[in-house]
């Protein structure tokens, strides 16, 4: 108990905190920001298995969120049968271009010894195949996009329950880490953190332009949820009786009937949407939760140990007979897999799937800002980071606000200065966000709750 | 004739904007190239350091503006950009100052000196955005066009009009004059090669009297050049806006990989490579076709290899292929 003080203590004041927020601003944005933690939280625990247990570095993590998405959307939208049955029987084909392609790449690879000639045989299939599969598919995707431009214009999705989409999502997500693994991760650490990155934005180019899949930018909405809708809940009996019990004390104290039933009302359209968050909220805390312990049990089990053990020596444990190459790989699939768990996530809770809004400020930096605030290989240190840092993201903007009243006190309201500080308010979280993590790397490199490593 | 005028065309849509291009590359890459060479870390504030000293350039040029100073023809942001370098410089060895030294001194690893240029990038960021706001900026002033498309077309009597702005001339001519003063700043001056010889081997270096905190406060000042004139001339061409800048780090990164980390002339045409197959893998050639094939022969597409949207990704794919086949970079920098 004693030993893990620090760890309750700093949780504490994170929950204190955004009850704080609950009790002074309103529970609706406190739950909002709840929530978004919890994702952030799954996101963080992505990247420390990467970073904290395998010294991995990843900047791709954008990529993968919107794949995670993608899978959303792929699951939970019902099938546009007009456009598989205009542009479907190209798009499959072209598939299995692209699948014999890998094939052949995939033979020759094995079948010839490295040379040049193996080289221009693999380009040349490529360059081949690339231009094939063009011809295949063009006229299927113009077909596709016609469909109803202004609601579909893409084949849709299998109209599964969005929930499925998690596991989905990470498999998407865990694929292409497998293919980025395979090409990348003998790069040396500053190159691999580039070369993700610019995959990442590669991915994000193909989600936003290929609208037979994603309807591109122009973002699908109104997806399928795993909780009610607010609408149907201000109409449910036993909702309003709930809520009507909440709030008994202060329902009591107004006798006129009318105003009773208006006060009444009020609060119904407050506590649904309490609830459709508290809902989400509990849906996000089993994942976090499940996630927790399979990675603490993996930090502790022997192949935690030997995670670390690469991480902290590469040649010492090639030597000791560990396949140092092939447990890289793994961690770097498994990781970003529980980030593609994360992005799915997240589109489930806004309901809408916009590739525009994927940018790598906040998809990519400011996950590696949360792992290393909160304690790089420490997994409650990596939850508490996107807990942190996500409370300070939001709530930076009315922190800004004080501030900036507070220095330009004496200065008259409509003095330009001030103008123009309240306007660039919203700038100040990426003020905080730098200033914090330079004050952290310089005086806590190891994050708020640094890596504990105990032999059981 | 109608070989001129598909020569025109090629020039007018491929040949000068990408030459313009990649030279705004090529500053850029040189400066993450210098970095990572001698302070050997990857820079991820690079974007935003370029925004941040075009910024200073935009804030004197209104201010020359409004005493009403100006260079006719030229654009006033040419006076403006030696008082932004100025600033640039102490913005750099401040931030050098206060936060990558301890590092440096320390010696750790360059990834946890990447980590912290991530820190600097925010506050770069955000500092930029608190001052002149996120929106976009146009700067220029003078004579916008050297050639007009119509002037062109009434002087040779071809069908195919080529523009050429003023910015374009003076892009490729201020990074012709700043990059061959700067090769042989680092050929021929003392301080040059000894910044070589502590980028090739630091101990040697060190060892014959080298003297570091001189060589790195050089490269800060040299980096500060490159990147407040990259960025003012990027936002002279098209338009400043932070964003677009802070999006640029990732062509500029791949220029500097491809033409090999760590080597300046790798970078410098490595700007240009990915500039031109940036843009010759995206122009629609369908007009290029009409005017060389003969009519029977005509496409019927717009006989573009990739549309337009992909722009970033051709970059990212030739960084991916030259990592993977040649890791070093075409032109040989420091081997991985």
């Amino acid at each position: 108990m004693r030993k893990n003080l620090n760890v309750i203590a700093a949780y504490s004041i994170m929950m204190g905190l955004i009850i704080l927020v609950g009790i002074f601003q309103s529970w609706n944005i406190a739950l909002s920001i709840f929530n978004l933690c919890l994702i952030s939280a799954v996101m963080t625990m992505g990247a420390n298995i990467q970073w904290g247990y395998a010294g991995l570095i990843n900047f791709g993590i954008m990529g993968y969120t919107a794949l995670g998405g993608l899978a959303a959307v792929l699951i939970s939208v019902n099938p546009v049968q007009e456009a598989w049955s205009a542009g479907g029987s190209n798009i499959l084909f072209s598939l299995l271009l692209i699948i014999g392609m890998v094939l052949a790449v995939r033979y020759v690879l094995k079948k010839y010894e490295k040379s040049k000639i193996r080289t221009y045989i693999i380009a040349t299939i490529i360059i081949l195949g690339i231009i094939i599969i063009r011809f295949v598919s063009e006229p299927g995707i113009e077909a596709i996009e016609e469909v109803d431009p202004a609601k579909t214009g893409f084949l849709g999705g299998l109209g599964l329950p969005i929930i499925f989409s998690w596991i989905v999502g990470a498999l998407f997500a865990g694929g292409l880490a497998f293919v980025i693994g395979k090409v990348a991760l003998g790069l040396r650490a500053d190159y691999l953190a580039i070369a993700t990155l610019l995959i990442s934005e590669i991915v994000i180019a193909i989600i936003k332009h290929e609208d037979w899949l994603t309807r591109g930018v122009k973002n699908v909405i109104g997806l399928k949820r795993p909780a009610p809708y607010e609408v149907n809940l201000q109409q449910t009996d036993w909702f309003i009786n709930l809520v009507e019990k909440f709030n008994a004390n202060k329902l009591n104290l107004i006798s006129d009937f009318a105003e009773r039933q208006a006060a009444l009302n009020q609060f119904v359209i407050e506590g649904s949407s309490v609830f459709v968050k508290l809902c989400y909220s509990g849906l996000f805390l089993v994942v976090v939760i499940i996630l927790l312990i399979l990675t603490q049990k993996a930090l502790y089990s022997p192949w935690g140990r030997m995670m670390r053990a690469i991480r902290d020596n590469e040649e010492a444990a090639n030597a000791m007979g560990k396949n140092v190459v092939k447990q890289h790989l793994l961690i770097f699939v498994l990781g970003s897999a529980i980030v593609g768990i994360a992005g799915a996530m997240l589109v489930t809770q806004d309901g809408l799937f916009t590739p525009g809004s994927y940018r790598p400020m906040r998809y990519t930096f400011l996950i590696w800002v949360m792992v290393i605030v909160g304690g790089s290989g420490n997994n409650f240190g990596a939850i508490l980071g996107g807990f942190a840092v996500w409370f300070l993201w939001i709530e930076a903007a009315p922190i800004g606000l004080y501030l900036v009243n507070l220095t330009t006190a004496g200065l008259d309201e409509t003095h330009a200065l001030k103008v123009h500080l309240i306007e660039s308010v919203p700038y100040f979280r990426f003020l905080m966000m730098g200033i914090g993590l330079l004050l952290i790397m310089r005086y806590r490199p190891k994050g708020i709750l640094p890596e504990k490593i105990e032999i059981k | 004739m109608d070989f001129a005028n598909a020569i025109i065309l090629l020039l007018n849509y491929i040949f000068v904007p990408a030459l313009t291009y990649g030279s705004q590359l090529a500053l850029g890459a040189i400066f993450v190239t210098l970095i990572y060479g001698i302070l050997r870390f990857a820079n991820f504030a690079t974007g935003d350091m370029m925004s941040f000293g075009t910024m200073f350039t935009i804030l004197f040029t209104w201010y020359l503006q409004s005493v009403g100073i100006s260079l006719g023809f030229l654009p006033t942001a040419l006076l403006a950009i030696p008082f932004a370098i100025i600033f640039m410089i102490g913005y750099m060895l401040m931030i050098d100052k206060y936060v990558f030294k301890y590092y440096r001194v320390n010696k750790s690893p360059p990834v946890q000196l990447a980590m912290v240029s991530i820190g600097v990038m925010f506050v770069t960021q955000a500092v930029v955005r608190i001052i002149i706001g996120p929106s976009d900026r146009r700067f220029f002033d003078g004579e916008k066009f050297l050639i007009k498309a119509g002037e062109f077309k009434e002087m040779t009597g071809l069908n195919e009009g080529l523009a050429i702005k003023s910015t374009q001339v003076l892009t490729i001519i201020v990074t012709l004059i700043l990059v061959s003063s700067l090769f042989w700043f680092l050929n021929k001056t003392k301080t040059g090669k000894s910044m070589r010889a502590y980028s090739d081997n630091e101990d040697l270096a060190l060892l014959s009297g080298i003297d570091p905190k001189k060589i790195v406060m050089t490269t800060w000042v040299i980096a500060g050049i490159l990147a407040t004139i990259g960025g003012a001339l990027y936002g002279l061409d098209k338009s400043f806006k932070p964003f677009t800048y802070f999006n640029n780090m990732l062509p500029i990164f791949a220029a500097a990989i491809v033409g090999g980390i760590g080597n300046p002339f790798g970078a410098f045409l490595g700007g240009y490579v990915i500039a031109f197959s940036e843009i010759l893998l995206t122009y629609a050639y369908r007009k290029f076709f009409m005017y060389v094939l003969p009519e029977s022969m005509e496409p019927g597409g717009l006989v573009q290899l990739l549309s337009t949207d992909y722009k970033f990704a051709v970059s990212f794919s030739i960084l991916v292929i030259v990592l993977l086949y040649r890791p070093s970079g075409i032109f040989k920098g420091k081997v991985l």
